[in-house]
């Protein structure tokens, strides 16, 4: 029994690393554009089948396949944003949130058209377990594992230490502030969104790696995205990340303990629990 | 042919009155309820099991339903009404998700993913196309009934606090508008609007499953409001039927193309809803029937002779 609460935590700690990705795509867009993004399912989905094009159908490398999954929902998101959901801004924060349900119905679907319903399996190597005692882990979790800590440490590495990464904080603090002080908003929105939308892309072929991508790869992500983003808090990346690690390890438990056909209501009862007991998330800003 | 006609405007009473619940919250109110069909598959579900496995007569399956729709659209509130108002599309969202889930994984409850199969039909079946001709004038009746309660309410002075609170909260409550409670009246309300519409349609198929409630009637009720109008109950009873009117449009278009496979034309139909919603968002969001001002009242004796203003 204690062996496998230590593998399901094992698995959880992996997942939510993986969930974190875009779950930092969805909180940073939020920061910075004020508006939930319901079309982050989708452009995970597109970033699966980008990356599974390129794996596939191409015959890149995985490394290769990554940025092209990236690209691929980001350069997706950002026509979005250009073209559907910006022009919105003056009717509000919920205009544009339904505006992007739209837009992810339109993309899932495109996905859809091109591709069909089959799911579409990766090239990669079918390789045996790594086994501690009797915890057991794949190659392709210890792979997928190193490349979602890759990308949040480059993430991190381009907030911190470039002039767009503290524009983007600076916009996400008080974007009057930042634009008196010569941030062009417009750039900074653009930018985000490609970030955003590439980091949900790269977050789906993640997920994909591990079983397969199919239309509704994004959509079943969709709940633990939430979840993690508010248990963080809304808006901020930090509590994006740690959510996400928590939220990963309690749907693993959940898996062990309860159906596991539940594992994605957990991610609601612990939006509702949040929103209940302190809206804020564990670091997020207020939010009344 | 004539049938399927019959069928077709039966569904866009349905729609009329998932449109008018839609009104009530998100038109008036200004609560986006992205879980809508959540509360359709709760009603569908609560008068099923009630009348086809408690036994009960159908007025009070469906009366049933409509507390059960008052009561889930409360709890579901409850977290997110003081807080801003994306996080109740948020928690909507997953609240129709998980709906599906507990209805496909507690079968000893709802049956699974084989669903309810022979729900009890309002009037008998055996009538052949005299039932769909009944159930259209029921399904009809029902809905102008709710839209003429809910433009009721909507001009009432309840109505206007409701468009108080959604016009600027902070405002509303100065003004002593208890705003959560009239939050939580408005959602509960239209949740239950939702439900009956949901009962309603189960009884009317006679079969009620996980996989029908599917997040895309959501969007459908939307793209409706919208067309119809935003906050204007009618125009959304109008919009309910120009929605049928498209969507069946949208299968003779997607059925046209040449050298396309079922797949494609189903995804083709969603990406034209998809899209009719974000043009309609973007070029027209006041719809067909734009909000009308309400005429404040004419002020009694504002210059009595003698004052100054």
């Amino acid at each position: 029994m204690l062996s496998s609460i230590v593998q399901a935590l094992l698995n959880g700690l992996v997942s939510g690393t993986i969930l974190a990705v875009p779950a930092i795509g969805f909180t940073a867009i939020f920061a910075v554009l004020r508006y939930p993004n319901f079309a982050i399912g989708s452009l995970a989905t597109i970033g699966a089948y980008a990356g599974w094009y390129a794996n596939v159908r191409l015959g890149w490398p995985l490394e290769a396949s990554f940025a092209l999954a990236f690209l691929g929902a980001g350069i997706a998101a950002v026509a979005a944003e250009w073209l559907a959901v910006r022009p919105l801004e003056k009717s509000g924060a919920l205009m544009m949130a339904i505006c992007s349900l739209a837009v992810g119905i339109v993309l899932e679907n495109m996905v859809r058209f091109g591709f069909g319903n089959d799911p579409r399996g990766f090239n990669v190597p079918l390789m045996r377990d790594i086994r501690f005692g009797d915890l057991r882990i794949s190659p392709q979790q210890v792979e997928n594992f190193a490349v979602a800590l890759l990308l949040m440490a480059l993430l991190w590495v381009a907030l911190n230490f470039t002039r767009m990464g503290r524009a983007m904080r600076a916009t996400a603090d008080n974007p009057e502030l930042a634009r008196l002080k010569g941030v062009e908003p417009a750039t900074v929105a653009a930018i985000t969104v490609v970030v955003g939308g590439g980091l949900a892309g790269v977050g789906g072929m993640l997920v994909a790696l591990d079983t397969a991508a199919d239309p509704l790869t994004g959509f079943r992500l969709i709940l633990s995205v939430f979840a993690a983003a508010v248990l963080g808090g809304l808006g901020s990346i930090p509590g994006a990340v740690v959510g996400a690690l928590l939220i990963g390890m309690v749907e693993e438990l959940t898996v062990l303990l309860l159906a596991p056909n539940y594992r994605t209501a957990i991610g609601f009862v612990v939006i509702l629990i949040v929103l209940t007991i302190r809206p804020s998330g564990l670091f997020g800003e207020k939010s009344g | 042919m004539v049938n399927y006609l019959i069928f077709i405007l039966v569904v866009a009473g349905v729609y009329a009155l998932l449109a008018q619940s839609l009104t009530l919250s998100w038109g008036l109110t200004g609560l986006v309820n992205l879980g809508l069909v959540g509360f359709f598959a709760i009603g569908a579900y609560a008068s099923a099991m009630t009348t086809k496995w408690a036994g009960w007569p159908i007025p009070l399956g469906i009366a049933f339903s409509i507390l059960v729709g008052l009561g889930v659209g409360f709890l579901v509130t409850i977290s997110t009404l003081r807080l801003r108002d994306d996080y109740l599309a948020i928690v909507t969202l997953g609240f129709a998700e998980v709906v599906r889930l507990v209805a496909s994984n507690e079968i000893w409850l709802t049956g699974g993913t084989d669903g309810i199969a022979g729900v009890p039909s309002i009037v008998p079946r055996a009538w052949g196309p005299n039932y769909h001709i009944t159930m259209l004038v029921i399904v009809t009746s029902l809905a102008i009934t709710v839209h003429l309660l809910l433009n009721h309410l909507a001009s009432s002075p309840w109505g206007r606090a409701l468009r108080a609170v959604r016009e600027d909260q902070v405002v509303a409550a100065v003004a002593g508008k208890p705003v959560v409670l009239l939050k939580a009246q408005a959602f509960s309300i239209a949740a239950a609007i939702a439900a009956l519409a949901g009962a309603i349609y189960g009884h009317y198929t006679s079969y009620v499953a996980p996989e029908i409630y599917q997040p895309l009637i959501t969007i459908y009720v939307f793209l409706a409001v919208t067309a119809g109008g935003v906050g204007r109950p009618l125009g959304a009873l109008i919009g309910s039927y120009l929605l049928i009117g498209f969507l069946e449009l949208t299968r003779f278009m997607a059925e046209v193309v040449p050298g396309v496979t079922p797949v494609q034309a189903a995804a083709t139909r969603e990406i034209m809803v998809g899209l009719a919603l974000i043009l309609l968002l973007r070029l027209r969001p006041d719809g067909l029937l734009p909000e009308r001002n309400q005429r404040a009242p004419k002020p009694v004796a504002v210059h009595p002779k003698g004052t100054t203003s």
